[in-house]
């Protein structure tokens, strides 16, 4: 049953969150499955933004669905796609509608997407959107116009722990925690010395704020090699390649969920952060098997 | 400095395919510089145009002509004649030089023979490099003098997005540096990394109501 | 410059052998027309242009060997122009294979002839024209 997320960030000692991607069509079949397999199982479930700038159904229209299931959902908004008037609009929808949370990020690139010939908004960067979501929470809009009816939002955002060189991305994280967040979910991390980095890093500016440590499972030695070569955000290390190389032909899901949910118990068991963010985007019906290696069921 | 590319071959072709007589019309500034649409460019552009047109039903007989500035309607003028006896004009000029001269001469199909593609600089011989984003509010104080609009890939004005490549790469090109690690770097080495760590409010898009106008008053 | 075969020659190199070629009685093709000039890299993209226009058969840049180029890096520009000009004229759809590039040295009559003949096979082989 849904719990309000804002609360279980307050109150709870790992929290778990997940992510599901919308459907590539109208067609919301296997977003319904994904939801109702996860909605109990996760302390709240992210709806991606036409993540890796392929063109889905919206977050919005998912995290609609999650809550008619009743689930907790958290909306994903990126700055590629909307300019500052679309995103507050929709943000207003999503308050009407039941929507609790909303995750800020920056967007991919176009270029990594399907439609590569589109013309990218980034009216506004992560930043600035987390500051768009505090004016609509003080009842006011971007522009200062008092509004009729505000919100009153959870907000998180990301940050890329593994970033080379760090110092410019920890500077960016810096001005999020300033403008204010309640949690920050990292972009995938399988160093846990960088996260240990990060972690501290925060806690000097915002000792409230919730790290949850993102996951993103590598099931193939050649996948991993991809994803470091095309994937924003992500540094698989050679050890781990080493590790997924070995394992006998066919094992590769079962390596990538081992290797997931090591890392997950260690950052939990020597309390490096406050939880863990799942993300295993194609492969959402595994999430449970994760969560279970990982003693979180 | 305006940078320009000549277009496809195909597409030069194609445009002036109706034609038997045209003016290739080049520029001796900006797009000479670049090699792009100079006289040496027009040269070649009429010799390959010849050559692409050599059959005997087909053939084409090119005009050559570069102006000084193709951007100003009296150099422009000076090629009345010899636009006259043509049906058609191709500019190697920059999107300026091109519409000027279509401007001045109206009644002449003007076709662009180039891709107008960025304000830069050259990094080395033949290399030119994106550096102004030409937005009206313009923010080099702020960065050390290296723009965010478009020395990073998103413009973003308040730090890098997660998805930097390692060792300080853009995400969307490896080739190419992240614009807010060199800011990072830039400001470091001066120490004035104070004016990284500001928070920086939403962009003007609108300091340039396109299309932009200017009065100058001269002094 | 009608069917013939175009040879910018260098005057340090090339032309020197074309001229030994000559003294010595040593055979080449008719349709041969050597244009001489100071260096391989006097010669612009424009004028080999010029000469496929002119309906040359082939255009060949004739320079010093590698590192013997008596202005330094005449020959290598040449190097980049041939090529360039190889690009050129692809673009058109005319086989850069008529544009050609040779080293030789100034007392190289021989070579200087094999390279000729060698391009003239070459362009008969094909037959004429684009």
């Amino acid at each position: 049953m849904a719990r309000d997320f804002r609360q279980t960030l307050k109150t709870k000692d790992f929290i778990v969150t997940a992510e599901a991607a919308p459907t590539k069509g109208s067609s919301i079949e296997k977003s319904l499955e994904h939801i109702e397999l996860l909605k109990d199982k996760v302390d709240a479930l992210n709806v991606t933004d036409n993540q890796s700038s392929v063109m889905r159904y919206p977050s919005l229209g998912i995290c609609l669905l999650i809550k008619e299931h009743g689930g907790e959902a958290v909306l994903q908004v990126t700055c590629r796609d909307r300019n500052r008037l679309a995103i507050q609009a929709d943000l207003l929808f999503a308050w009407s509608r039941g929507v609790r949370n909303v995750l800020c990020l920056t967007g991919d690139s176009i270029d990594v997407g399907d439609h590569k010939e589109a013309k990218p908004v980034f009216d506004l960067d992560s930043a600035q959107l987390i500051h768009l979501v505090h004016a609509l929470n003080s009842g006011k809009d971007m522009a200062g116009n008092e509004l009729n009816g505000g919100t009153d939002f959870c907000i998180g955002t990301t940050a890329t722990p593994s970033a080379d060189p760090i110092e410019p991305q920890l500077v960016k994280v810096r001005k999020k925690l300033e403008a204010g967040v309640d949690f920050i979910q990292t972009q995938a991390v399988y160093e846990l010395d960088e996260l240990k980095r990060f972690t501290e890093f925060v806690r000097k500016w915002d000792e409230k704020v919730k790290v949850l440590v993102g996951i993103v499972p590598v099931t193939g030695a050649k996948m991993a090699q991809y994803m470091n070569e095309n994937v924003p955000g992500i540094f698989v290390p050679q050890y781990i390649i080493d590790e997924l190389a070995q394992a006998p032909k066919g094992t590769g899901i079962n390596k990538g969920i081992e290797i997931a949910s090591r890392l997950i118990r260690k950052a939990k068991d020597e309390k490096i952060c406050d939880g863990t963010h799942i993300m295993f985007i194609g492969k959402e019906e595994k999430v449970p098997e994760i969560l279970e290696a990982a003693g979180l069921l | 400095m305006i940078v320009a590319e000549r277009k496809p071959m195909e597409e030069i072709i194609q445009m002036i395919a109706p034609y038997k007589k045209v003016l290739l019309a080049g520029c001796g500034t900006c797009v000479a510089i670049c090699w792009t649409g100079g006289e040496k460019e027009v040269g070649i552009l009429a010799s390959q145009l010849r050559l692409a047109r050599s059959n005997e039903e087909n053939k084409i007989d090119v005009v050559q002509a570069t102006v000084e500035r193709q951007c100003e309607k009296e150099m422009v003028a000076e090629l009345r004649d010899k636009v006259d006896g043509v049906e058609a004009v191709l500019s190697l000029a920059c999107g300026a030089g091109i519409q000027t001269i279509a401007e001045v001469f109206e009644d002449k199909p003007v076709f662009p023979a180039v891709n107008t593609t960025f304000l830069g600089r050259p990094e080395g011989e033949g290399i030119w490099l994106e550096n102004c984003g030409a937005c009206g509010d313009c923010f080099l104080d702020r960065t050390g003098a290296i723009c965010p609009m478009v020395r990073c890939a998103k413009g973003l004005l308040n730090g890098p997005c997660g998805g930097t490549r390692k060792g300080g790469k853009c995400e969307i090109d490896p080739d190419k540096d992240c614009g807010w690690v060199l800011i990072y770097r830039r400001l470091e080495k001066q120490g004035r990394l104070d004016l990284m760590q500001k928070y920086y409010p939403p962009k003007n898009f609108r300091a340039v109501k396109r299309p932009g106008k200017m009065q100058a008053i001269k002094a | 410059m009608n069917g013939k075969i175009v040879a910018f020659c260098c005057e340090h190199s090339a032309y020197l052998a074309a001229d030994a070629a000559g003294k010595q009685g040593l055979h080449y093709p008719e349709n041969l027309r050597v244009i001489r000039v100071p260096c391989a890299g006097r010669v612009d993209i424009i004028h080999i242009l010029k000469a496929v226009e002119e309906n040359a058969t082939a255009v060949l840049v004739l320079a010093c060997e590698d590192g013997l180029c008596q202005h330094l890096t005449g020959n290598v520009r040449a190097k980049e122009r041939v090529k360039y000009s190889e690009t050129l004229l692809k673009e058109v759809g005319i086989d850069g294979k008529r544009v050609g590039m040779f080293n030789l040295a100034a007392n190289a009559p021989h070579k200087f002839i094999r390279i000729i003949n060698k391009m003239n096979e070459m362009i008969k082989e094909q037959g004429e024209g684009k």
